[in-house]
């Protein structure tokens, strides 16, 4: 017996076969994503996990020059609104990074994924949203 | 509730030091202590915050090595506390409930940090371990990428064109650094112009070099005890009169963190606590991890619009002499930032200056001050009203 409906490792399961998951509230009707335990608007437990569309929009973004241990800069983090309401973070891809700039803000992307191999100090390894823009 | 007292307070300077996390702290509680008239063996309780100990030291639990360090009594409870950079403040907020609540009289609280020797890529991977695991770690944010993005947000939030807003985040780095100077336990003790930020490298666009505050070696650390013991430990005891402790998520569940919601519920609980309002506030020491995290802070706290805190850079209302004096220590930009410490250093700054004891960088006449220290990308905010 689980409280979760969809836990981070189904999350991250079903972003590697292409599929952005969330969950719907039964309750407001709101969505969540990333998963937790209950709904990010309302805080009702009653949620169903429910596949998204994968589309959104850039609300802010930045070039990451100086990475932590284990990563290699520049690489650009993102977060962007998704159709059904929540943020989420990725890294947007396809685009050189000196090339970055306001004009991103508003962009369309869509949702994609990249898996990270462990590193020092995680569990196993990461899967992480990547944006492309799309217009 | 019972009212509590700062007595003595003890800091380090901070910046790079041979000295041990134990032998930091011990050096600011010594301080602390003996300022306040006391022998350690008369502190009934240590709270101590402590961020990175485990990758900067190999050194976990770290709390009953001080109260030993410090000959505390066997019978003292000596807890450490973590909140990221929050960390001092969030010991600070226990410790006073303890004495409020009448449990103990005497503790000793404080907190420390020791980054330096741990190298760029190391520390920026411990700190970035303060946001989301799961969820926005993977993706490589780091805190200067935090407040990168929420300068973007901003600039198009408020339609200030980039150049211009980097201008103003610059002449914080620039007043800060002007403080710092006035501040002989600062790390940095030398003015900069604004073409120094703005030649700086760049770190996460669009923050560079002297947007950002350093890495960190120090510590600092508080007495608190009830009203009655303060006003025979100390000439001039300063009383904690509000506290407020907010908390928030993951940042893309905060959405649009221009205004962070958990720093308007930890602000809100402090102000009705004590009473008072954003224009009774004689000086402030907010989070300036960042330039523009001075700026939100000023507008979050009240003493400017949404929108509007960057302004006040230009007209100098924040700076020494201007109507609400913030970070007149140098702030984290320029006094330093070593995570577990900072709570308790903003602390040592507002009590000193209360009791008039600042020289050059002193605000005269100052009678109420306020602290503000986010942790992590604003998960734990506290902020602290003083007042004699």
């Amino acid at each position: 017996m689980s409280y979760y409906k969809l836990t981070h490792k189904e999350y991250f399961d079903a972003l590697k076969e292409g599929k952005l998951m969330g969950l719907k509230c039964l309750e407001c009707g709101g969505y969540t994503a990333p998963p937790k335990v209950c709904c990010d608007n309302c805080g009702g437990t009653g949620l169903e996990a429910v596949q998204l569309s994968g589309r959104g929009e850039i609300k802010t973004f930045t070039v990451i020059r100086v990475a932590p241990e284990g990563l290699e800069a520049p690489y650009i983090v993102a977060l962007a609104q998704l159709e059904e309401g929540p943020w989420i973070m990725g890294n947007i891809v396809d685009l050189d990074p000196d090339g970055a700039g306001l004009e991103l803000i508003g962009k369309k992307v869509q949702v994609g994924h990249k898996v990270l191999p462990p590193m020092n100090y995680t569990a196993g390894e990461g899967v992480s949203p990547t944006f492309k823009i799309v217009g | 509730m019972r009212k509590v007292a700062v007595a003595g307070v003890g800091m380090t300077k901070f910046g790079k030091t041979e000295k041990s996390l134990v032998e930091l702290f011990t050096e600011a509680a010594m301080e602390a202590v003996t300022t306040s008239g006391l022998r350690p063996g008369e502190v009934q309780a240590l709270f101590v915050g402590n961020c990175l100990g485990d990758f900067a030291e190999g050194q976990a639990n770290i709390a009953g090595f001080l109260a030993s360090e410090l000959g505390l009594p066997p019978d003292a409870p000596a807890t450490r506390f973590e909140g990221a950079c929050a960390t001092a403040t969030v010991a600070i907020r226990n410790a006073f409930m303890w004495v409020a609540s009448g449990f103990y009289d005497t503790v000793l609280v404080g907190g420390v940090e020791k980054i330096l020797h741990m190298g760029t890529p190391l520390a920026t991977r411990t700190f970035a371990m303060a946001s989301d695991s799961r969820y926005e770690e993977f993706c490589g944010l780091t805190f200067p990428g935090v407040f990168a993005m929420l300068t973007h947000m901003y600039s198009h939030k408020y339609g200030i064109p980039l150049p211009a807003l980097k201008e103003r985040m610059a002449l914080v780095a620039v007043k800060n650094h002007k403080h710092g100077v006035l501040n002989p336990l600062a790390q940095f003790r030398k003015e900069i112009t604004v073409d120094t930020v703005l030649n700086s490298f760049m770190v996460a666009d669009p923050l560079q070099l002297f947007d950002c505050c350093p890495f960190s070696d120090g510590a600092a650390a508080v007495v608190l005890t009830t009203e009655e013991k303060a006003q025979k430990m100390v000439e001039k005891p300063v009383y904690v009169m509000g506290i407020g402790q907010g908390s928030a998520g993951s940042l893309c569940r905060q959405k649009d963190y221009t205004v962070m919601q958990s720093r308007l519920a930890s602000a809100r609980q402090a102000y009705k606590m004590a009473g008072v309002e954003p224009g009774d506030i004689d000086l402030c020491e907010l989070h300036d991890c960042f330039t523009i995290a001075e700026i939100v802070a000023s507008e979050c706290l009240g003493f400017f619009e949404f929108g509007k805190g960057s302004e006040a850079l230009e007209s100098g209302e924040t700076a020494l002499g201007g109507r609400i004096p913030i970070n007149p220590s140098g702030g984290l930009k320029a006094k330093g930032h070593p995570i577990g410490a900072t709570g308790a250093a903003q602390v040592y700054e507002i009590v000193r200056q209360l009791r008039g004891e600042c020289g050059q960088r002193q605000v005269d006449g100052a009678k109420i001050g306020m602290t503000d220290t986010l942790g992590g990308d604003a998960s734990t905010i506290v902020n602290l009203i003083l007042g004699v």
